[in-house]
């Protein structure tokens, strides 16, 4: 039986009934036709499906959407100002942060979160800000290469 | 990856989420879901009724109370990992939690993970557990018949059991103020795939002109509940708590059954609770 | 943006990658589409005796729920192929749908559609199967031990019995041997794990008896061609295989697996579009897995530390079934390896395939050759220790000697270029060896403290897959040469279609490059077509280190057809003959007359006008080229890994990892880097976490992230990388490949470190991956 819910996304009011056992990432990703999220796992450990929701970065594959009503979520498409890519983007593009891609979405999510609770991250920080985010394809170097030109540039 | 279809209530109070919670058979309360919901997905939990208590008004926060036994924390169930670790009030009285908190997971889990649920679920590999304990946390509950407290050493009864009724909920946690010269500490071997505690170590030592006055020490992932490390502490108390003394005294820390998987046998569990043991015994011992 | 060979230039492919924008086949939705759930087998082994499907087909939202049965009565073949053979051997069917028993946990026995995927679990839940366990067997030498048939075919559950090499002559070497070492080891078995889940959508037009496929590949054209061959038997023609971003692959998306027949089967019965997307549990008891080898290896060396012999026994798993390319993983690309840089006068090697009641083993991010670089950088780190010559000075005296080359080895291959000991040199200046050594001997004294390991690894492999005949002789069942179509247009833009299938590697950046470079383009100005049997005449695919190396080469020689014909046309406006024409910087200038001159886009437009035209020439410009290489490339380096071991847990920590390379001409520094960090931190994952872990009913115990330890950006470092530059002398760029460099070469690196670390308490060899606890008990013995 659905449920109404109401949440904003990227900025923007979205009203849908939802079968309660709906998981945040399948209404983004069936619902809204936000695909930028992915899911690489099934034991929140991956990342891939991070999102933020109230300025807090979460795994969307677990939790409800429901748990998400009356909240406002950002993903990955609403992470630039328009086409102004924002620094955490551009610093994964300079420094080839990604390889397939696929984790990258809930990467910037992750990276982005960091930044604004710790502007100016060590290497350790970083790489401990990003445990709970998997790529198979970079070996982390370039992804720590990434933040760090994000957290610069935002200096 | 999908749940098996369940109703979803929602709960305004306590007393809403306990009404709740005695006409549904089969309910689970959801707070942050980070313990329900994946088993959810992999359909080893299938509750016909959620109830989520998440909204719930004033189980957030930590907050300082003063009682006749000394100045007290108070922490509601909802409040979430991220929260406990950046508690400036647990930063300075009880470190040890938020020293646990932080160590849960990543910052994803703990933006979502709460206290009561960590503790309701009561995985053996939970850092919270042990840190409550070495806090001397008490955990209070509320059901349809009022509201009652518990040790948190009599709340881990075993392997994901606690002492809540099936007709009750966690409301929060008290932990008594740390006092003057006691240091705290809580240290983990982490599982390198799921990021529980292989071994969690959480001690508090309390030092006055050098001398040991009180020591405790209890470990999460070694056995069903938190391993209580008494018997050590009993060896510390009462003296310098130097490192020869600290380093005999962990022999006295035995694990009955302790947990096994492919990571790690009991064996090398019961071993690595010595070493860590010691080593939160020794970090707790230089802060105080 | 200028792009030249050799600059590092961001990637163009990033863009809508980094904005959520790519496309993934689950991003994929078409109009109708339906959600398939498969119903997998629970038991390793088991009969079936029935499958019940009345409760599944009344489930709310099912549309249908098939088996084996349908697959018959829709008139597909239904089988899954092996897609290389080896002399006798067995290779037993592998139906799509299982009917009668059960070989693995994940064996498909029927499928659900749905309207939408929650409901397709749902009623796949409520399928029921009866089954009869039988006894189960996971472990590649104890399952030719009278364990349970699996195969009527495959008498002992061994699926072949290979050899190479000289056996009298390595035993003489044996029997002569001042100094021998000798190793029993295991190659841990690895999940790929690729973040992205396996996932198709087959979509079936009854009307043209056609259908198109969407889905997870690294080679859509081999996958259409398997599927025609042997599961869905449709005409080639009339079978489209579309590969939209591929989030990883690293092997796993190269293999035919039965699910993508089972969702055309679905579609074709339902007439509709329907998507399957694998679940995380279920691409892990599913993907093909990689390794899984059980060894014993001796080396023989003389009084002075050569190399006089090396010997091989290797069971290697198969698994269940035979996957596409899985018998030549242990034979031609491991055995043929075993020479590693060394010149070895004498090798031996027998390898036995076996059937086991696992998920099937195939290529693997090196496939073969991090087996074969396992088993000779433990040897000689053995050796080292045996001789007392050290790990610097063993290798050094048996790196085959730059003027050697071309080396034939003892094991069928002729390494066309090569020199070694530079790369050497360079890593220990790197690594700063000599105060490593001092700082591990100060450790040493006080057995209480962290331990200070130094680990050496010296690779190389053979990749750049393959001369056809070379492989076709050994078995393959299809040629290893590339394609590519370059496409000149009117305006002098370029496209490139390609038969690499990019999955992460960045070929829409790297082939841009080599075709701007040599035409005079920016690297906007071409545009790079793959991952489409309807837009791509044909190709290989993406895997064994080989776009660049073939696919890169098919471009280039593609590229210099077109300036050949490009120069006749500009002769013909320039009123010069072709052999005065000359072309650079997208400029035609008549030799000696250098006020003579065309532009690029002049010349090419004329191409197409054909108004003022040579009589002899065609008008178009545009090249195909089926390139075939003379040989494989031969990527070597230099590694060496530096850990902290904590006797008192056992735990490792990585303080540092060098790792020079040569994978000779590089187009883009930056992608080369990225390739071999990622392969680093997978060898590194092998050594130190990863591990699939079986019980005695072939149950994987290790199917979930809660298990399985993928490395974790916490517990790596920042590498420390260089090159040396040896251009491979017989491809048109000079490159040779990196994609897998790093993911061979780690894992003894890692290893003999960590072995080194705990030489103090005389441990010869651990079994990977090295947890905690295998350190610990070691100190303990």
């Amino acid at each position: 039986m659905g449920v109404p819910i109401k949440v904003q996304v990227n900025g923007k009011t979205y009203e849908r009934t939802v079968e309660p056992r709906t998981l945040l990432v399948h209404f983004l990703r069936e619902e809204l036709g936000l695909t930028g999220t992915n899911v690489g796992c099934e034991t929140s450990l991956c990342g891939a499906c991070t999102v933020m929701v109230d300025g807090k970065t979460v795994k969307s594959c677990t939790q409800l959407a429901l748990q998400a009503d009356g909240s406002s979520v950002t993903t990955i498409e609403g992470i630039a100002d328009g086409d102004r890519l924002s620094a955490v983007q551009e610093g994964f593009w300079e420094k080839h942060g990604l390889q397939c891609g696929y984790c990258t979405p809930g990467m910037i999510m992750a990276a982005t979160h960091l930044l604004s609770e710790n502007p100016k991250p060590s290497e350790a920080e970083i790489r401990a800000g990003l445990k709970g985010n998997l790529c198979r394809c970079t070996g982390y170097h370039n992804i720590v290469e990434a933040v760090k030109y994000a957290a610069a540039k935002m200096a | 990856m999908y749940p098996a279809k369940f109703d979803y209530v929602r709960a305004h109070s306590i007393e809403e989420a306990l009404q709740l919670l005695s006409q549904h058979e089969d309910a689970k309360l959801l707070a942050g879901g980070h313990s329900l919901i994946p088993m959810m997905k992999l359909r080893l939990a299938q509750p016909t009724t959620v109830i989520d208590i998440g909204r719930i008004d004033g189980l957030r926060g930590v907050r300082r109370i003063s009682g006749d036994d000394g100045d007290t924390l108070q922490i509601g169930a909802l409040t979430t990992h991220a929260e406990l670790a950046a508690s400036a009030e647990l930063r300075e009285h009880a470190p040890v939690i938020a020293e646990a908190a932080a160590a849960i997971g990543d910052a994803q889990v703990r933006h979502r993970g709460t206290i009561g649920g960590n503790i309701a679920h009561a995985d053996p590999a939970s850092d919270l557990p042990a840190a409550l304990l070495a806090a001397g946390a008490t955990v209070h509950l509320q059901g349809p018949s009022g509201t009652r407290t518990v040790p948190a050493s009599a709340f881990f009864v075993d392997l994901l059991t606690t002492d809540l009724g099936m007709d009750e909920l966690v409301t929060g946690v008290e932990v008594p103020v740390r006092g003057e010269g006691t240091g705290q500490a809580y240290l983990k071997f982490e599982h390198p795939a799921s990021g529980y505690a292989v071994v969690g170590a959480a001690a508090a030592v309390s030092m006055r002109g050098g001398e040991c006055t009180a020591a405790s020490i209890y470990l999460n992932g070694v056995c069903a509940t938190p391993l209580d490390g008494s018997a050590v502490a009993a060896k510390i108390a009462g003296t310098a708590a130097d490192d020869a003394t600290i380093n005999a005294a962990v022999a006295a820390l035995t694990a009955e059954d302790p947990l096994a998987d492919v990571y790690a046998s009991g064996e090398y569990r019961a071993h690595l609770a010595k070493v860590y043991a010691k080593r939160a015994l020794k970090a707790a011992r230089d802060r105080a | 943006m200028s792009g030249k060979i050799g600059s590092a230039i961001k990637r163009r492919e990033d863009p809508a990658l980094i904005t959520g924008r790519g496309r993934y086949t689950d991003d994929l939705k078409l109009p109708g589409m339906l959600h398939a759930a498969i119903v997998r087998s629970p038991h390793a082994h088991a009969r079936i005796r029935g499958i019940d499907i009345a409760a599944a087909k009344a489930s709310p939202g099912v549309h249908g729920v098939f088996t084996a049965e349908d697959v018959n009565a829709a008139g597909l073949p239904g089988m899954v192929p092996v897609g290389w053979l080896l002399p006798e051997l067995k290779t037993p069917p592998h139906p799509i749908l299982a009917s009668e028993k059960v070989n693995h946990v994940g064996d498909a026995v029927a499928v659900v559609v749905a309207d939408e995927r929650y409901q397709a679990r749902d009623a796949a839940d409520l399928v029921e199967v009866d089954y009869e366990p039988l006894p189960a067997s996971s472990n590649p030498k104890k399952t030719t031990e009278g364990a349970q048939q699996i195969h009527d075919e495959a008498p002992n559950n061994i699926a072949f019995d290979w050899e190479i090499g000289d056996r009298a002559k390595t035993d003489a070497a044996f029997a002569a041997a001042a100094h021998t070492v000798e190793v029993d080891l295991t190659n841990n078995r690895l999940i790929p794990f690729a973040i992205e889940p396996r996932a198709v959508i087959a979509d079936y037009d009854g009307d043209r008896g056609a259908i198109t496929v969407h889905m997870t590949t690294q080679n859509p054209h081999v996958h259409r061609l398997l599927m025609c061959l042997a599961s869905l038997g449709f005409p080639e023609h009339k079978v489209r295989v579309v590969a939209p971003e591929v989030g990883g692959g690293f092997g796993s998306k190269i293999h035919h697996y039965a699910d993508e027949t089972i969702v055309c089967l679905c579609s074709i019965k339902l007439g509709r579009p329907v998507k399957w997307t694998a679940t995380r549990t279920e691409t892990n008891l599913t993907d093909a897995h990689g390794r899984d080898h059980v060894t014993h290896a001796e080396l023989a060396l003389d009084e002075g530390g050569k190399i006089t012999g090396l010997r091989v026994e290797t069971w290697a798993n198969m698994g269940a079934y035979l996957s596409t390319f899985a018998p030549a993983v242990p034979t031609y690309l491991y055995g043929t390896l075993l020479s590693g840089q060394y010149d070895i006068p004498a090798i031996h090697a027998h390898v036995v395939g076996t059937f086991t009641n696992t998920c099937p083993v195939d290529a693997y991010r090196g496939a073969g050759r991090p087996e074969a670089t396992f088993v000779v950088e433990r040897l000689m780190h053995l050796a080292g220790e045996a001789t007392g010559l050290g790990p610097a000075e063993i290798r050094r005296r048996n790196f085959v000697r730059p003027d050697a080359f071309p080396y034939e080895t003892q094991v069928a291959l002729t390494y066309d270029s090569g020199n070694y000991e530079p790369a050497l040199d360079r890593a220990l200046e790197l690594v700063g060896y000599d105060a490593l050594v001092a700082e591990q001997a100060e450790r040493r004294k006080d057995r209480t403290r962290p331990q200070i390991g130094i680990g050496f690894s010296n690779f190389i492999e053979a990749c750049g897959l393959a001369p056809s005949a070379v492989v076709g002789s050994l078995g393959a069942q299809a040629g290893q040469w590339e394609s590519a179509d370059v496409r000149v247009h009117p305006t002098g833009t370029v496209t490139v279609y390609t038969g690499s299938s990019s999955h992460g590697q960045g070929h829409e950046t790297t082939f841009a490059q080599i075709v701007a470079d040599k035409l005079g383009l920016e690297v906007d100005q071409v545009e790079v077509v793959h991952g489409d049997t309807d837009k791509v005449q044909f190709g290989m695919g993406t895997y064994g280190s080989r776009s660049a190396a073939v696919g890169g080469s098919a471009i280039a020689r593609s590229v210099e057809k077109i300036v050949e014909k490009s120069k006749r046309i500009a002769a013909h406006l320039l009123e010069a003959s072709a052999e005065d024409i000359d072309f650079a910087g997208g400029k035609f200038t008549v030799k000696g007359s250098p006020e003579s001159s065309l532009g690029w886009a002049d010349v090419t437009l004329q191409a197409y006008l054909a108004h003022n035209y040579p009589d002899d020439l065609e008008p178009g410009l545009s090249a195909t080229t089926f390139y075939d290489p003379s040989n494989f490339t031969y990527p070597f380096g230099s590694h060496i890994c530096v850990v902290e071991v904590d006797p008192e847990t056992g735990n490792t920590r990585l303080l540092q990892y060098v790792a020079v390379d040569d994978v000779g001409n590089v187009i883009n520094p930056m992608i080369v880097e990225g390739q071999v960090h990622g392969g680093l931190a997978q060898g590194i994952g092998q050594a130190l976490w990863e591990g699939t872990a079986y019980d005695e009913q072939a149950q994987l115990l290790t199917g979930s992230l809660m298990d399985y330890a993928l490395p974790k950006i916490h517990n790596l470092p920042m590498y420390t990388l260089d090159r040396t530059v040896t251009p491979c002398p017989h491809n048109p760029l000079g490159v040779k490949g990196v994609g897998e460099a790093g993911a061979i070469a780690s894992p003894p690196a890692v290893v003999n470190a960590v072995l080194d670390a705990l030489q103090p308490w005389g441990v010869r060899h651990l079994d990977m991956p090295l947890h905690a606890e295998k350190v610990w008990r070691a100190t303990q013995a």
